[in-house]
């Protein structure tokens, strides 16, 4: 993105309220030196993936655990969010677990896939009503850094970009009036 | 004659130092090129430039370490994973500010011309006779007619693509052709020509990407990744365009890590004879000597290398017995514009990533229109369907929202504006007496603000794009506005400015400083006002042009 891709960006997000755009202006700790075993095992790794997938299951093109979602979500939390951010993504996964036990006497991971998309759709529309009277300094609700991450990590993975969206490196030519039916795929890079 | 002896130096290997490069090398002077920091081999160094998304770890966003590491960088869009490289290490050499300036700046052979936004646009006399009119800063000593074929020479080695829009404002030059507008920018197009008649002109982006095969490079294969280094060498960089031109001469010789500390200037022939720089890597220093200098470090660091030299004679620096060296620091203030959405056209879409956008020349202030402020500004902008990362209200999570979302969405327009600075004397950069960079060099303080005018001009700047927006049919119109910070336009200019006289100005017509005629400005240090145009491509072409001169002077014996 150089300024000129900056510029329409701000147009884009004037067009509504935009997932994940605000991460490539605002950021998105630390690099390298901290394992992601430190922050997540591996059973929350895969507990991540699934949460993933419930979000952004396989239907025609892969889901979002094909994707690795899970393993991007703890690169992610660990290099790039604040302390202040870690700390509510890790007790957010802690709530979504309590959460699911409450209402279903069932973990997360052990809970069927339509108790799953269930919970997380109560947990989207408490994040949305959240967001719609936060202020900036307000601590950001841990759902919307659930679905923030997985969007991203999953359209801009191998498998979303190249089968969820169409991926063409090197497009030689420019068309500016190209025909589109509905059904057809985003271009996977703008 | 000593190995350090050479025809020609030339500091830095930007856009302008780059053009200075090939124009002496071209012209038979045996010439070097010092630029302070590391190597960038075209093509070869581009290490990102074919990676997918997926390949970069945390897919081109920012790390917190990275926004510790980049105090400045992180103000704005350039700190990102994908080519950080290219970005000047904040640590090694900082800088002060007693006000806020967001500087963004690029060590390394290429400068910023790797990085650059591409946009090329020529001046028009409105502009090269806009400080004798309004009775502000220094008159420029040349106007159009005197840039006018240099324009060209630039533009048609350059590659630049455009349309021969014949908007008056903005002169028409040699182009390659226009890249195509998409098809909501072409029904806007329509709207606004509707509406503004000939007043006001919508059109495709100037930009110096070519559109045919140029000189061994490759066109334009619309990747959009230009800032990453263009394998094909489709887009103008030094790399890609004017060191190639440069070696094949077999006059040029290239010394990355070499910053350059002063000019060497002889009291008694009142000529510099060369420089002395530090070896960035072994902290040893060396003298090259020569009968011309261009100066050529970006405006900033231009007048940080004349504010080191010849201090003994002047204490302000060579160029400073103006008053003026360091002084009338402008950029183009920006953040502020509308954007929204466009019905209809859902069986429409594009191809390819096109890495320009519209643009809409000034039109304020122009044929005795009289604002409550003076000069202009223009937008750039551009349409598009949204991608995945947009809202869909009545979906949250789960299948059918995964394929909704692999759809295009809508269609938006958003446009921002880049408004003119005017040059005000204390709008300033000056050595710092305490604080030293990494090689114990004293650093620059930058201290300027954008003023009445600026604040003035911005307000025209938000409410006219929501008006034209609408007038050319786009719904939901929302607009935007920032605080006005200096730097962030990154086109800083104005610390060495042309001028009449000697006593108000640093160069003369020629880019030549009045206390040493064989040195040479061609930077944006040179510019006596700043326009609301991109400004390279006038770099390019006053480089050409003083180059030119040089070289005549010393055919004739005159320096």
């Amino acid at each position: 993105m150089d300024r000129r891709d900056a510029i329409s960006r701000v147009g884009l997000i004037l067009g509504g309220a935009v997932i994940g755009a605000e991460f490539f202006v605002s950021g998105c700790k630390s690099g390298g030196s901290v394992n992601t075993d430190d922050l997540f095992n591996a059973d929350t790794t895969a507990y991540m993936d699934e949460i993933a997938e419930t979000i952004l299951p396989e239907t025609s093109t892969p889901g979002a655990k094909a994707a690795k979602v899970g393993a991007f979500m703890a690169v992610m939390v660990r290099d790039c969010y604040t302390d202040d951010d870690q700390k509510i993504f890790k007790k957010g996964l802690k709530d979504l677990n309590d959460a699911s036990s409450k209402k279903y006497n069932k973990s997360f991971m052990e809970a069927d896939a339509k108790q799953r998309t269930e919970l997380l759709t109560q947990l989207d529309k408490e994040a949305k009503d959240y967001n719609k009277n936060k202020k900036p300094e307000d601590p950001n609700h841990y759902f919307s850094m659930i679905k923030q991450l997985t969007l991203l990590g999953y359209f801009t993975s191998e498998p979303g970009a190249t089968k969820a969206l169409r991926y063409v490196p090197v497009p030689g030519k420019y068309i500016g009036d190209y025909p589109y039916k509905k059904g057809d795929k985003a271009w996977a890079l703008s | 004659m000593s190995n350090n002896t050479y025809d020609a130096i030339v500091i830095g290997s930007g856009i302008s130092g780059g053009w200075a490069a090939k124009e002496l090398t071209e012209k038979g002077l045996k010439t070097i090129m010092l630029e302070r920091g590391k190597n960038i081999e075209h093509i070869k160094d581009y290490v990102n430039a074919n990676k997918a998304p997926w390949e970069f770890e945390h897919r081109g966003g920012r790390t917190q370490k990275m926004i510790e590491d980049y105090p400045v960088l992180k103000r704005d869009y350039p700190l990102n994973e994908t080519n950080l490289d290219y970005w000047t290490n904040e640590k090694e050499s900082p800088y002060v500010e007693i006000k806020r300036f967001d500087w963004f700046r690029g060590y390394h052979v290429g400068g910023r011309s790797l990085m650059w936004g591409r946009q090329s646009y020529r001046w028009h006399d409105t502009d090269f006779e806009a400080n004798a009119k309004d009775g502000i800063g220094t008159d420029w000593p040349i106007r159009y007619k005197d840039l006018h074929d240099w324009y060209g020479y630039a533009e048609r080695f350059a590659g630049i693509s455009g349309n021969k829009d014949g908007v008056p404002i903005l002169p028409d030059g040699d182009f390659m052709p226009p890249m195509e507008m998409n098809v909501i920018e072409k029904d806007v197009q329509k709207r606004f020509k509707d509406f503004y008649k000939d007043a006001r002109h919508f059109i495709i982006g100037r930009t110096a990407n070519i559109t045919v095969p140029h000189n061994n490079r490759t066109n334009c294969q619309y990747r959009n990744k230009c800032w990453l280094g263009c394998p094909f060498g489709a887009y103008f960089s030094t790399q890609s365009a004017t060191l190639p031109a440069a070696m094949a001469t077999g006059n040029l010789t290239v010394r990355p890590w070499s910053i350059v500390t002063k000019i060497l200037y002889d009291k008694d022939t009142k000529k510099a004879k060369g420089v002395e720089i530090l070896d960035a890597e072994t902290n040893k220093t060396y003298q090259y000597f020569a009968k011309i200098v261009f100066v050529n470090a970006s405006a900033l660091n231009s007048a940080w290398v004349l504010m080191n030299s010849a201090t003994d004679v002047w204490e302000g620096g060579l160029g400073s017995s103006s008053g003026q060296l360091g002084h009338n620091l402008m950029d183009h203030h920006l953040g502020v514009g509308a954007g929204g959405r466009i019905e209809g056209f859902e069986d429409k879409y594009y191809f390819g990533r096109r890495a320009n956008g519209i643009y809409i020349p000034r039109y304020r202030n122009l044929n005795g229109e009289k604002r409550d402020y003076i000069r202009g500004f223009g937008y750039q902008g551009g349409g598009s369907r949204q991608n995945w990362s947009r809202d869909i209200a009545e979906l949250n999570i789960g299948g059918a929202f995964k394929d909704a979302l692999s759809e295009p969405g809508s269609w938006n327009f958003g446009m921002g504006g880049f408004g003119e600075t005017l040059p005000y004397h204390e709008n300033r950069v000056f050595l710092d007496k305490e604080k030293k960079d990494k090689w114990g060099l004293p650093v620059l303080a930058i201290d300027a603000e954008c003023k009445d005018n600026e604040r003035k001009m911005r307000i025209d700047m938000m409410n006219d794009a929501k008006e034209m927006l609408e007038n050319a049919g786009v719904k939901d119109v929302q607009t935007y506005t920032t605080e006005p910070v200096l730097g962030r336009g990154i086109h800083e200019m104005g610390t060495a400015r042309m001028g009449r006289d000697p006593k108000s100005s640093v160069l003369n017509e020629w880019n030549q400083v009045w206390d040493a005629k064989n040195v040479f400005v061609t930077d944006g240090a040179a510019m006596a006002s700043a326009a609301c145009q991109n400004p390279s491509l006038t770099y390019m072409a006053l480089t050409a042009r003083a180059a030119n001169h040089a070289v005549e002077e010393l055919k004739k014996g005159n320096i």
